[in-house]
């Protein structure tokens, strides 16, 4: 019984804790935007650019990867679980970089320029 | 893409029920909240959902355990028998100790990814709040974990280097890789699943109904890839913080040895 109390009470506190988001409350308020038409245009250029140049050497690098992962795994194949765990591990690691510069593309591309120019 | 999306209807109706006294305890310890009527914000709602689902589902399943297992008893342990092998394999024998948080971590963002594909529902991870929490989680863990296993003082020693005359430049270097591993795995999950679901309204705005339908399928696959890569990077993290282990243990070995 005391076992149960315990476990019960540790629960309600660490549903508590869970519900700690509700505490971080927005403050309200946005300014005017103004209309500066080529600074839109060059955010949207620079926003799909980034995105390009990153999804290009990405992906070249992972063809990289996945090539000598084939070819070790064909020189030796009792490896093949060993060369598959690092061949996955790096090709997150190296799609980590890709999705930084995806994210960098989503801020410029939804920030309201019209409130800094 | 904030003020483009309308009130999900889960969560039109939690705060509805609940929306008024959560602000009203809130008030109480003095959170000023901006709109009583609507306090509890989306994310949370699906937390408490994955939660409840979660501990729920586990919680009856575990329940009547058999020598010869039925069907879910079987998918089950497939389930733990996965998260056991990557332990052992990267951390060794030991590893098992680390199980429960390891695995309720990875469960979680798996079904939190899943979430999200089902109509009238969000995945909570497409939200930084909850994966910085998820990152944050680990990052603690492994720490405690590491002075635990080692000692404080020790643990925070190897933050030294392998000679003591280099501490002021490896110092930084150590607080610097230390610092990132939570900003890359919340920032990693994070960008994955909020992308997938950009990827799926963008494509859902060309033919409705149909053409998300292979979108879908790829973020299945992508939100267990995640959930593994996070589960795998802990894993290989703690086994970072107390690998020195072996090495005094190695040293108190020999010396007994000596003496003996």
């Amino acid at each position: 019984m005391n076992k149960k109390m315990k476990a019960l009470g540790l629960l309600v506190f660490f549903a508590f804790v869970a519900a700690a988001p509700l505490l971080a409350q927005e403050a309200a308020g946005a300014g005017p935007s103004e209309a500066k038409a080529s600074l839109y245009k060059l955010s949207i250029i620079v926003g799909g650019a980034i995105i390009t140049l990153a999804a290009a050497a990405g992906a070249f690098c992972q063809a990289k990867a996945i090539s000598s992962a084939c070819e070790g795994i064909s020189r030796n194949p009792g490896a093949a679980p060993h060369i598959r765990f690092l061949l996955l591990l790096g090709l997150i690691l190296i799609e980590t970089l890709v999705i930084y510069a995806l994210l960098v593309t989503f801020i410029i591309l939804m920030v309201k320029w019209g409130q800094y120019a | 893409m904030e003020g483009l999306e309308h009130p999900l209807a889960i969560v039109v109706l939690f705060n509805r029920l609940f929306s008024r006294p959560i602000a009203a305890l809130l008030a109480l310890i003095g959170v000023k909240v901006k709109d009583p009527a609507n306090c509890v914000p989306d994310y949370v709602v699906m937390v408490l959902i994955v939660a409840v689902f979660l501990v729920v589902f586990l919680g009856l399943a575990a329940r009547k355990r058999k020598m010869v297992p039925g069907k879910l008893q079987n998918v089950l342990e497939l389930v733990i028998g996965f998260f056991e092998s990557q332990l052992v394999e990267i951390i060794g024998p030991e590893g098992r100790k680390y199980l429960p948080m390891l695995g309720t971590v990875g469960l979680f963002i798996f079904c939190s990814n899943l979430l999200g594909l089902i109509p009238g529902f969000m995945s909570p991870t497409s939200k930084l709040n909850v994966t910085i929490g998820c990152a944050l989680t680990v990052f603690i863990y492994y720490h405690y974990q590491g002075m635990r296993a080692q000692g404080v003082f020790n643990y925070l020693k190897h933050f030294m280097g392998p000679v003591p005359a280099l501490a002021p430049l490896m110092i930084p270097i150590e607080l610097i890789s230390h610092f990132s591993r939570p900003v890359s795995l919340s920032i990693r999950l994070f960008s994955n699943i909020f992308a997938e679901d950009v990827l799926i309204v963008v494509i859902a705005s060309i033919i409705p109904y149909f053409l998300p339908l292979p979108f879908m399928a790829l973020s299945i696959f992508t939100g267990f890839l995640q959930a593994f890569i996070f589960v795998l990077l802990a894993c290989i993290y703690i086994s970072g913080a107390i690998a020195h282990e072996e090495e005094s243990g190695g040293h108190e070995d020999s010396q007994a040895h000596a003496h003996a």
